[in-house]
């Protein structure tokens, strides 16, 4: 039997914890409130004779390391790499969710884009083309409701074709201004040298760019992790190594 | 009406904003774009504080409330609502 990894991210608020809990069958408190998911919850879920070690992490807004939540999701994006990120947006708030989805999608394309709330958003009006975001982001983009148990099948079916490589995304490629462009140019191939190809080299850059101090210190210390242990294998399959 | 940028601190309440410019620096900054205030967006005075800070703002869909520090160096156009 197949055993993949499945990171749960999203902005607070969008029902990640509730898809968490019905597909892991785990009954932990979660609450809304900041800082109230630092500990990232884990489980196990299978589906088509898969099984599915499921790994929530915090929710929050953006991957850009304004606060310990976001760091923490994006360490275990970027080091502990996952078979596939599900990305849980708010049906009724698509604008800033999509924030998130397009931060994750310059990380992996490893990823599913899971549009949570659909009911909700239908009762207000909001009509939503998946075909067209699918399109655009070049990733599975399913529509569910987890708190009614709307489109969980069909979610699963996307994530098996993502962990098992049946599906290979084309995910968006954001093309920045000549001046930044250019310095991601000049950035690469050192990033590159240094950290290997085990790592998403243009999406460093870019965050060297912007002076992102958090992820350099993260670079630090998994960088050395990484060379002392090469079995990435062996601890995904245990309690992750992580924190 | 139109044409002229004002501070978010400025603002009456009720008034709706078109977002011109955000002089927010640093980590702070990065946060509230990830929140919704990017240039463009339409932001919504919402209401004050009974001491007139922070004040609470409706930006995609969402109530942000903004501390005076901050909101006075958000920029935007009134493009409607108020009793201006």
């Amino acid at each position: 039997m197949s055993h993949y990894t499945v990171a749960f991210a999203g902005n607070p608020n969008t029902g990640k914890s509730t898809l968490f809990n019905l597909l892991t069958g785990m009954r932990q408190h979660t609450g809304n409130w900041a800082g109230k998911t630092v500990i990232t919850a884990e489980g196990e879920f299978s589906h088509n004779g898969h099984k599915y070690q499921a790994v929530d992490l915090p929710g929050t807004y953006s991957l850009y390391s304004n606060s310990a939540d976001e760091e923490a999701a994006r360490d275990y994006i970027i080091f502990e790499q996952p078979d596939v990120t599900l990305v849980v947006l708010d049906a009724t708030s698509l604008e800033r969710n999509l924030n998130l989805a397009l931060q994750v999608l310059e990380i992996t394309g490893r990823a599913v884009v899971c549009i949570n709330l659909i009911d909700e958003a239908r009762r207000l009006g909001i009509e939503i083309n998946l075909k067209a975001i699918s399109k655009r982001l070049g990733v599975p983009v399913v529509a569910i409701s987890a708190r009614n148990k709307i489109g969980i099948s069909a979610l699963l079916d996307q994530v098996e074709r993502v962990a098992t490589g049946a599906f290979t995304a084309k995910p968006l490629h954001i093309t920045y201004n000549d001046e930044i462009e250019k310095g991601i140019a000049q950035l690469l191939p050192m990033v590159e040298q240094t950290i290997g190809s085990k790592y998403p080299a243009r999406w460093i850059a870019l965050r060297l760019l912007d002076g992102d101090d958090s992820l350099l210190t993260s670079l630090k210390g998994n960088i050395g992790r990484k060379t002392m242990s090469g079995t990435k294998e062996v601890i995904s399959h245990g309690v992750t190594a992580y924190d | 009406m139109t044409g002229t940028s004002i501070p978010l601190s400025e603002a009456v309440n009720g008034s709706m904003l078109r977002i011109s410019g955000i002089e927010v620096q640093g980590v702070l900054r990065r946060r509230l774009l990830d929140l919704g205030f990017v240039v463009g967006n339409v932001v919504e005075v919402l209401r004050r504080s009974p001491l007139g800070d922070p004040t609470a703002f409706r930006i995609s869909n969402t109530t942000i409330a903004l501390r005076r520090e901050e909101s006075s160096l958000i920029y935007g156009e009134c493009i409607g609502g108020g009793d201006s």
